[in-house]
């Protein structure tokens, strides 16, 4: 009907077409299923696609009035024609769960230390929030930061328009609307029960879809480029892509009850489960903590230094060590279970080899500041990238300490575990990807700079005070628990009862929440800087004729 | 056309950079993963593990549903002071029709392997409720929703028959009497109880959730805990038959 | 082919071995070629020779 209704030069493209009608065809059917869901949260949820896919619809129509006959072309008078349309939907969101995500974690760390904020609420209970703060912050905030910063990199780096016109918007917003799905569903009760891996069977097969697209995208507008060598970014970018859908797939492969049930069982059990649980849950860790953040790395440490990166050679190099090296990692996680003494040493072997391309990283990301080391002293953007890759090679030095088979008897089970993954996760993740937010956010939306680097400042300090705390008290309480937990007495009894070592606990998890509170409080003022930037930053300037050629000179 | 062909070196290479990383990447995960499935030592032969009652099984699905996982590890390692604790180490055996497995990664409250028979139904009962009236210390949120909600009985079969598909040695006649095998184990005098038993050795009947009116979610969750780590009679296991 | 822990522990630890130093000695001699030094410099600079 569309069709018909359009002016006679302009017609709707096949996958405008093709698009709505899958759309359309998938709120009926979410229909059909709300209406025989076995549980109301399941209906909740197909109702919830019923509304997306009709928005679809609508969206897609709507925009198909709204533009103009020809599709934009992807040069203009030469240059690019970039498609930053989705890279800002994707930073603003990044904001935004990234926000959530901390704060959620606040709670959760605030319930372990008083119990009564459970609420004695089903939705409430650590139990349920403590997957929406793990997914909040790694797929949320980590995820958005990632499909945005690849979009605008892969874009740049390959000097092309991104592939596809309404593919891109497909791609961040369904990756957005599965976010909503698995939050939603933790708190009311619908998980797989796989850390990390908790979305049941039909949030995993609306993300597998969406990620098919992500990565066509990516692909197509590589295979775009002008530039005949793919750069070290797009290396990982691509690491990362690939990876990630391998292991999706491994990890949740199940069988539902039914279609109108939101249950379902995996075809791997015990042993075997619990290995691929950690095959994939230690390489979400390397491939999506590691080397899609690494790629923000090797474009915006060099973009904001104005230098290129110390040494491309390392980057090869421990490009292809670290990808062969993580995947061997994962039985670290199950150390003196009852999974084969041998699958045990290669996963120590491994995790200790992979020290060495970890720290490559590291040390390329680092010494990239080689003879501009006075920028950290007046950037303070610049100076949150760099402390994130100090972050990051503590934390790889730790990892491999910890997959020891006799240090990780000691801290196994206990809140070290907890330290270190936030050792990384706050200080190497959400520090690069604050870096990256504050680069991307002026070079968006035009603006000259950030609107207050003095916020910045204070962003930095104020959050690196908080990892400090929550690090610092996690290892105090994870050496002193898993102490506690073998302490025998003179007469060789066990010294302290369990519930003796959870009291002991209490000081640390008061910390440990005030340290999260600090980290909470400085993402609230990168949000107000973002925020101001966008609405009342300095225009960037229109540049003169001359001024296009490249002012990195004296950069060398 | 022409800017196919063009292009197409570039294009060779980046498609050969997907196929190198996919191949580096499956080594590992190939080594260590498929010789699991092979290998006969990776699971050892224990007498008395069986499969999860019904009702057990929906105990089991509220477990994973409240998200017990995310404090509670249920895997005792060979450690001194670990058996000292909690009780024999846990083998693998004990976990092969475990769909997901639990094994958790953290305790912030105690391993609960081998936690069967180890308090009474009562205490559980109370516990779930609030268990800062029985242990002051606890940091564990109160459950008071379980013995209010009553257990769907309704699509247990569908459950067992699915992982029945997957390999769960649920016979056609354990998954018919699936829904009468949940009333007979959550109450205390069925005299169906003797004939469940046989499907299903060890398995307690009786009222876990304390309420003998109706079966609610605490019945079928006190169930699963009072039988986990109690398959295995250990005064009979034989660790050297299983040297690996 | 027997499908023992023994069997596969060796053939890791003689072939396995060998295979992957032969392919990390691939991965070095790629990136290190003196040949390759200009190709790899020019790539560094893409991110800051954007218009």
């Amino acid at each position: 009907m569309a069709y018909a209704a359009a002016a006679p030069h302009k017609s709707m493209t096949l996958g405008e077409a093709g698009s709505a009608i899958a759309f359309a065809a998938l709120a009926l059917l979410s229909i059909i299923i709300a209406a025989k869901a076995y549980t109301p949260e399941y209906a909740f949820h197909a109702y919830l696609f019923a509304a997306g896919s009709v928005a679809a619809v609508f969206a897609i129509v709507n925009r198909y009035y709204e533009r103009p006959a020809e599709l934009p072309p992807l040069t203009i008078d030469g240059k690019p024609n970039y498609n930053m349309g989705p890279v800002k939907f994707g930073t603003i969101a990044s904001v935004f769960w990234g926000i959530a995500g901390f704060t959620i974690g606040l709670l959760i760390a605030l319930q372990l230390a008083f119990p009564a904020l459970n609420f004695d609420t089903a939705w409430l209970s650590f139990g349920r929030m403590r997957p929406l703060h793990t997914s909040a912050v790694i797929f949320a905030f980590g995820g958005n930061v990632l499909i945005a910063s690849s979009f605008y990199v892969v874009q740049r780096t390959c000097r092309a328009r991104l592939v596809g016109d309404l593919t891109p918007w497909f791609v961040v917003l369904g990756y957005n609307f599965f976010i909503v799905i698995a939050g939603t569903g933790y708190l009311l009760g619908i998980t797989q029960g796989k850390e990390y891996a908790e979305p049941e069977w039909y949030a995993d097969l609306w993300l597998t879809v969406v990620w098919v697209a992500y990565f066509l995208v990516f692909l197509g507008t590589i295979m775009r480029r002008k530039e005949q060598h793919i750069y070290v970014a797009n290396w990982f970018y691509i690491a990362f892509i690939l990876t990630i859908a391998v292991l999706h797939l491994g990890n949740n492969a199940t069988i539902p009850v039914s279609i109108f049930s939101p249950k379902s069982y995996i075809v791997w059990s015990g042993v075997q489960d619990a290995l691929v649980q950690w095959w994939y849950g230690h390489n979400a860790v390397g491939f999506f903590l590691t080397a899609g953040f690494l790629a923000i790395m090797y474009y915006f440490i060099p973009k904001r230094a104005e230098r290129p990166v110390y040494s491309y050679r390392l980057s090869i190099i421990h490009f292809w060590a670290l990808i062969f090296l993580y995947i061997w990692a994962g039985p670290h996680h199950l150390h003196y279970t009852a999974l084969p003494d041998w699958a045990q040493t290669l996963g120590m072997t491994f995790s200790i080899m992979l020290w060495m391309p970890s720290w490559g990283g590291m040390i390329n990301g680092l010494m990239t500041l080689s003879g501009a080391w006075d920028k950290l002293r007046t950037d303070p953007v610049l100076r949150m990238m760099v402390v994130s890759v100090a972050f990051y090679g503590m934390s790889t030095f730790e990892g491999p300490l910890m997959s020891v088979k006799a240090v990780n008897s000691l801290s196994h089970y206990t809140d070290w575990t907890i330290g270190h993954v936030h050792s990384g996760a706050l200080g190497w993740v959400a520090y690069i990807s604050f870096g990256a937010l504050y680069c991307l956010v002026p070079w968006l939306w035009n603006k000259e700079r950030l609107y207050s680097m003095k916020a910045v400042s204070w962003h930095f300090w104020i959050s690196t005070l908080g990892i400090v705390l929550y690090i610092s008290s996690m290892w105090v309480a994870g050496i002193l628990q898993g102490l506690m937990w073998r302490a025998y007495t003179a007469l060789g009894f066990l010294e302290y009862s369990f519930i003796e070592t959870v009291e002991a606990m209490h000081p640390f998890y008061v910390i440990r929440a005030l340290g999260g509170a600090l980290f909470v409080a400085g993402s609230l003022i990168m949000a107000w800087n973002v925020w101001k930037t966008i609405t009342a930053g300095e225009d960037v300037r229109e540049q003169l004729p001359q001024a296009t050629q490249p002012v990195l000179v004296a950069a060398e | 056309m022409s800017l196919w062909s063009r292009h197409k070196i570039f294009e060779t290479n980046s498609i050969v950079l997907v196929i190198g990383v996919l191949i580096v990447i499956a080594i590992g995960g190939l080594v260590e993963i498929v010789p699991l499935f092979y290998l006969k030592s990776t699971i050892e032969k224990v007498e008395g593990i069986r499969p999860y009652t019904p009702l057990e099984l929906a105990g089991r699905n509220i477990y994973v549903r409240e998200g017990c996982y995310n404090c509670h590890s249920q895997m005792v390692r060979p450690l001194r002071d670990e058996v000292e604790r909690y009780g024999h180490y846990s083998l693998a055996a004990e976990s092969m029709y475990d769909r997901p497995f639990q094994w958790g990664s953290k305790r912030t409250g105690p391993d609960l392997a081998r936690l069967g028979n180890k308090y009474s139904d009562d205490w559980h009962r109370d516990h779930l409720k609030d268990p800062r009236a029985l242990v002051p210390g606890s940091i564990m949120p109160s459950y008071p929703w379980l013995e209010q909600n009553e257990l769907d009985l309704t699509k247990i079969t569908q459950d067992m028959k699915v992982q029945a598909t997957l390999g769960v040695p649920y016979t056609p006649d354990m998954i018919e009497k699936a829904a009468s095998d949940v009333l007979t184990q959550a109450s205390a005098d069925d005299p169906n109880s003797v004939d469940l038993a046989k499907r299903y050795p060890k398995a307690q009947s009786r009222t876990f959730g304390g309420n003998p009116r109706k079966v609610t979610e605490a019945d079928a969750l006190i169930a699963y805990l009072q039988m986990l780590g109690t398959q295995v009679d250990f005064k009979l296991y034989d660790n050297k038959a299983n040297v690996r | 082919m027997p499908a023992t822990y023994k069997f596969f522990a060796e053939f890791a630890q003689t072939w396995g071995l060998l295979y992957f130093v032969a392919v990390f000695l691939a991965v070095l001699i790629y990136a290190l070629a003196p040949s390759r030094k200009n190709r790899f410099d020019a790539a560094a600079r893409m991110p800051l020779q954007e218009d």
